[in-house]
């Protein structure tokens, strides 16, 4: 290729590199730079403060804060049931929906979607206010059949979350799970038939090891999204602040470190080991789900 | 019902499906029950789909009294219009405000932030440069970066340069989308062939004017794409403004919803019903981007998996 193509060629991208070096490596370096130090206020705090340059303290720090790490293996655990729940549903919803004809399965489609659309923040705002006692349905529905629970309760906290959070992904899940299956040639399934293997046997053992790219994907980006779960809590939080602390979850954390402890060094250290689990996280739930794949 | 007449239109749409001929039998004889299995899964996952929704279309419907009292799941006297006029009229209006910054952030910034990925996936596509691959790599890698990593040195930086608590603080952020850069790469690679650009270059056209007038108008459906998938992000982004953006004059829908909400806990004022409301009200952008756009965005979600 002509050399001055080439210049030009990279010409179009350079807006980007500029921002992507302003808004993300900058932040990044700036983010681990402050890590590094801590601030302390001279003289009963009345002549300012100074940083300090400080290693690795406040990385050491973090990983003795029982309520940091407290707050990751929450989100995990949690992450272990809702994650698995959320996919299960969406990969059975998938296979439905592969059953069916073209034309319904559009219909379908669109109607399983509609959470999806959503605004995460209004979504909690729904859900809050149907979990309410005094507005939501929820109440009076459980009552009618001798149930008397309570969803902001603290045991009930995470399983109401778990259920919005359900709630808004099996659609997304779903709609790249079907066409993972839609992907699959169709003349499998017609041979499988033809030897006489049932509907079942056939999803089990043709049309879910299939699926199983789709299936690591969307675990993977649901791991990410979970570690990082901050608008539902905090929504959460505004009705039940005993139960949903503002040490939930890690970002809930870091978020407070920052602008309520005025912290910036703590948060900026908490935040780089946040980003270093998650792909830790991530790279180890990759590994485990393609060793199996072989 | 219906499942019965699209059976037979299957074949000539989906022509693999005729190989199966032969085990058609066997099929029907299994399909009754097994339809009914299917169609009864379908509604209930649906039902649990839409509900929620329902409510919140019902409870913007209804005064305080019919919100606390009335049956959640149907009707009670129909007060929409007095809970808009209150929505629009409470604070000042700080509401409309909100809508108007809503849009603003959302439509400037994805608007530029397509352009921008439009461009540079034009380049990383069709261009082979030096650093090239670096730069792809960058934006593969940010994909796993978490938003506090960002938002808080952002916020940091932000201030520095007095840029916390205006309008840019929001809209520069979006300028720069990975995720779009990646979608725009994708669609130029199949789209713009290599031989239309050769040509184009023979007839003397600049590179500039080949990227405005080629490119971009042969992009429109990826471009759409990615210009409502970067609009559904800034709409729904909470934890950036809650970040950047300190007075209410300034703030986006999610934030001034999440902050009525709590105004109960804070100072006993129950706005449950503005709130409600307002949620019905932030969802119709999207509701209408989304059936306006609903050839581009299916394969966004698609593609936005194989990232």
């Amino acid at each position: 290729m002509i050399r001055s193509l080439r210049w030009k060629g990279a010409a179009f991208t350079v807006p980007f590199q500029l921002g992507f070096v302003f808004l993300y490596l900058l932040p990044i370096g700036y983010a681990v730079h402050q890590s590094l130090f801590t601030e302390q206020s001279s003289g009963l705090g009345l002549g300012g403060s100074t940083e300090t340059f400080s290693g690795l303290d406040n990385y050491q720090q973090g990983l003795t804060d029982s309520a940091f790490m407290g707050s990751v293996l929450r989100v995990v655990l949690f992450a272990c049931v809702q994650i698995p729940v959320m996919l299960l549903i969406s990969l059975v919803l998938a296979l439905l929906l592969d059953a069916l004809t073209a034309r319904a399965a559009g219909g379908f489609r669109i109607l399983l979607l509609v959470p999806y659309m959503i605004p995460g923040v209004v979504a909690a705002i729904v859900w809050i206010n149907l979990y309410s006692p005094e507005v939501g349905p929820l109440t009076p529905l459980g009552e009618a059949f001798g149930l008397d629970w309570n969803f902001f309760a603290p045991s009930m906290v995470w399983p109401s979350i778990g259920n919005l959070l359900t709630w808004h992904g099996i659609g997304y899940n779903m709609v790249i799970i079907y066409a993972a299956l839609q992907a699959v040639p169709r003349e499998l399934f017609e041979a499988a038939r033809l030897d006489g293997a049932s509907e079942r046997r056939i999803a089990l053992s043709i049309k879910i090891p299939h699926v199983r790219g789709a299936l690591v994907l969307t675990g993977m980006l649901s791991i990410i999204q979970m570690l990082q779960i901050f608008n539902e809590p905090a929504l959460f939080r505004n009705i039940t602040p005993q139960t949903v602390n503002d040490s939930f979850t890690p970002i809930m954390i870091i978020y407070n470190q920052a602008f309520n402890a005025g912290d910036y060094h703590y948060a900026a250290a908490l935040s780089v080991l946040l980003a270093l689990i998650l792909g830790v996280a991530s790279f180890l739930f990759y590994r485990l789900t393609s060793r199996e794949a072989d | 019902m219906v499942l019965t007449e699209d059976r037979t239109e299957k074949p000539p749409t989906r022509p693999v499906r005729r190989l199966g001929r032969l085990g058609r039998p066997d099929r029907a004889a299994r399909s009754r029950g097994g339809q009914r299995f299917l169609l009864i899964g379908l509604v209930l996952a649906s039902v649990y789909s839409l509900f929620p929704v329902w409510w919140l279309i019902v409870a913007a419907t209804k005064d305080r009294t019919g919100l606390y009292q009335s049956n959640g799941l149907w009707f009670s006297g129909m007060h929409l219009w007095d809970n808009l006029r209150q929505l629009f009229t409470y604070d000042d209006g700080i509401f409309l405000r909100w809508t108007a910054n809503s849009l603003l952030y959302a439509g400037v910034g994805s608007l530029g932030g397509t352009l921008i990925a439009l461009a540079t996936g034009y380049g990383l596509a069709r261009f082979d440069f030096p650093g090239r691959r670096l730069v792809f790599a960058c934006v593969v890698g940010s994909f796993l970066i978490p938003i506090a990593l960002l938002t808080l040195p952002l916020y940091l930086m932000f201030s520095e340069i007095g840029l916390v608590d205006t309008p840019w603080a929001m809209l520069i952020p979006c300028l720069i989308n990975p995720f779009s850069v990646y979608l725009a790469k994708v669609y130029t690679e199949s789209t713009i062939p290599f031989e239309l650009l050769e040509a184009a270059r023979i007839d003397g056209a600049g590179e500039l004017r080949i990227f405005f007038s080629i490119v971009l108008r042969m992009m429109t459906t990826g471009g759409a794409t990615v210009f409502l998938l970067a609009f559904v992000n800034t709409w729904n982004a909470f934890f950036l403004p809650l970040t950047v953006l300190r007075g209410e004059e300034n703030w986006t829908l999610n934030l001034g919803l999440y902050n009525w909400s709590g105004k109960r806990l804070e100072s006993g004022v129950d706005l449950t019903s503005l709130v409600l409301t307002g949620a019905l009200l932030s969802i119709v952008p999207m509701a209408i981007m989304m059936i306006a756009m609903r050839r581009y965005w299916r394969t966004g979600v698609t593609l936005g998996a194989l990232k």
